[in-house]
């Protein structure tokens, strides 16, 4: 079976981000920039799946700046067969990321998505359970642990108050939480193999359902910054200052 | 302009997440009206009624809904949509699992983690793990948001309960199939709605270290929370997990014991009022958000603080 996996160049995690001073957004020029962690672990979970003879092909998609390319080659060195890349540089809300990973999914019939829960620039764990939505498909979302078979997928899902496991036909959309997996680091010599894999670039234009505008960015700003505690020397400094000053015991 | 907040419960109750949610409704309407799905939820609905300033509940009680997948519950929210101009849900992980489905069922965006609302159209929400603020406007007709339960206070359940209205339409949806859940035993408030936590790090070494953790929060009638390396390392279950990808709290008083500070734990817990950090690293990033910062063994200082607090 075919799997589709979508991934998106962000910020590196590690880096600490900075708001731009005129509250156009958050500053990425010269930032280091790297795989969402999430869509990394998705990707390894895909790639273990057609280690063990379950998926027949990976196809990775990214939509995005140009420089999304560096982020496919990696997936493909990390061991996708072939990438798409929808290039713009509009950024998007998930509503139309989904219209586009529907029309992508429609036209190549994988039989399972497997995205990152959420991105870490914009947070807002939301592509795979509206992709699932527009293709009319079961969820399995947040997942620790995956299970495949041929006509179906059985999933451990991070819930509220623990662990819940489902089981959902195929095809299904999965989104992959932290604990799915450790993601793999790509080999020199797969490196060198994944610049002749097949990227296609596609452009923008020929996924009309994505354009409509949804929301309009007002600003963005710093969050408030905390005051400067003190330090205290001992058990009994700390529970007379809790007591008497924070008042909170 | 109507609301309908999408509670969350376990047929018995209705969780205190849901007054978070209709404290946000209530910002933009005086018309809000509760959903409760599910399977023998009468009694979850009876609860949602008393909540102060709700006009009615609607009660969907069918074995289709039993275990609220998001699937289901998504389609049910369509047949009822044409009536209402918001959808509502805390940013809990059943919020974050059902509202995407609704708003793409609706062709809108949705917004995650509402912070602030400012206008009928006009809201705010953290990027970059709370390290920025968006402030967006929202151009779809019907809006769809999940709010941070931390920023909107509860409301209060009142003594006259709105009327409850059964709602008859079933949905068919046989795809997704509940093979089980493992729930973590709860004799301690709610991590997201406690006004006292106690989170444990790395620092604990071990997962019978973290009962130390566990013991001061029952003195102090706490939560317990996790840094994910401690989650990682399984010494505390998942659920514990406060940070970027765990839970978001915001208690009076958190009190952090041997976590460092990654940048994605700091992003689940720095609106909360007071912060105390307990480390030994005196370099250790907490204590740059810390209003406290006690350096020293926690081996040592946690039985000693356990036998005060016991004292008082």
């Amino acid at each position: 079976m075919k799997v589709l996996v979508a991934v998106k160049r962000v910020i590196d995690p590690y880096v600490r981000v900075r708001v731009a001073e005129d509250g156009t957004g958050v500053i990425t020029k010269n930032a280091k920039m790297a795989m969402n962690p999430f869509d990394e672990i998705a990707l390894e979970q895909a790639i273990r799946l057609k280690e063990a003879g379950l998926v027949s092909e990976i196809i990775l998609v990214s939509i995005g700046e140009h420089a999304g390319q560096e982020t496919l080659r990696k997936g493909l060195a990390m061991g996708a067969d072939r990438a798409i890349h929808v290039e713009t540089d509009a950024t998007f809300q998930p509503i139309q990321i989904a219209h586009i990973l529907k029309q992508i999914a429609d036209e190549e019939k994988p039989m399972l998505a497997l995205l990152g829960k959420q991105t870490i620039d914009g947070d807002h764990n939301q592509t795979g359970q509206m992709l699932a939505a527009l293709l009319d498909w079961p969820q399995a979302t947040f997942i620790s642990e995956l299970t495949l078979t041929a006509t179906t997928a059985t999933a451990c899902r991070e819930i509220d108050g623990g662990l819940e496991t489902i089981e959902v036909d195929l095809p299904a959309v999965v989104t992959a939480d932290l604990r799915l997996n450790e993601p793999r680091y790509a080999s020199l010599p797969s490196i060198m193999k994944a610049k002749s894999k097949p990227l296609v670039t596609r452009s923008l234009s020929e996924f009309p359902a994505a354009q409509i505008e949804h929301i309009k960015v007002l600003a963005v700003s710093a969050p408030a910054e905390r005051k400067p505690g003190v330090r205290v020397d001992s058990v009994e400094a700390l529970m007379d200052k809790l007591k008497n000053e924070a008042q909170v015991i | 302009m109507r609301v309908l907040v999408i509670a969350e419960h376990s047929q018995e109750t209705c969780f205190s997440a849901t007054d978070h949610a209709v404290t946000a409704a209530k910002q933009l309407t005086s018309d809000v009206d509760i959903l409760i799905a599910g399977e023998g939820c009468k009694k979850a609905a009876e609860r949602a009624a008393t909540l102060e300033g709700v006009t009615q509940v609607l009660l969907a009680d069918h074995g289709c809904y039993q275990h609220q997948f998001a699937e289901s519950l998504s389609k049910l929210i369509l047949t009822l949509a044409p009536e209402y101009d918001y959808f509502i849900a805390a940013a809990t992980q059943f919020g974050k699992n059902l509202m995407p489905r609704v708003a793409a069922l609706l062709n809108v965006a949705q917004l995650s983690d509402v912070v602030a609302i400012e206008s009928a159209d006009i809201f705010v929400r953290p990027l970059y793990a709370g390290n920025a603020l968006e402030q967006v406007q929202l151009l779809d007709a019907k809006k769809v948001l999940t709010i941070r339960a931390t920023a909107f206070s509860a409301t209060n359940h009142g003594i006259t309960p709105a009327p409850i209205k059964q709602i008859d339409t079933q949905i068919d949806w046989n795809k997704t199939r509940f093979i089980r859940q493992t729930l973590s035993p709860c004799e301690r408030p709610d991590l997201t709605t406690a006004r006292i936590i106690v989170s444990g790090g790395r620092g604990l070494q071990s997962q019978e270290n973290f009962q130390l953790v566990e013991r001061l929060a029952d003195i102090l009638g706490a939560a317990v929370g996790a840094s994910r390396a401690a989650v990682d390392a399984g010494f505390a279950p998942n659920d514990y997990q406060v940070g970027q990808t765990g839970k978001v709290v915001a208690p009076q008083l958190y009190i952090a014991v041997g976590i460092s500070g990654a940048i994605q734990h700091i992003a689940g817990m720095k609106d909360s009022k007071v912060i105390v950090a307990i480390n030994q690293d005196p370099d250790a990033t907490i204590f740059s958000y810390a209003d406290y910062g006690l350096v020293g063994d926690l081996f040592e200082i946690l039985p000693k603080l356990i036998t005060a607090l016991q004292n008082q």
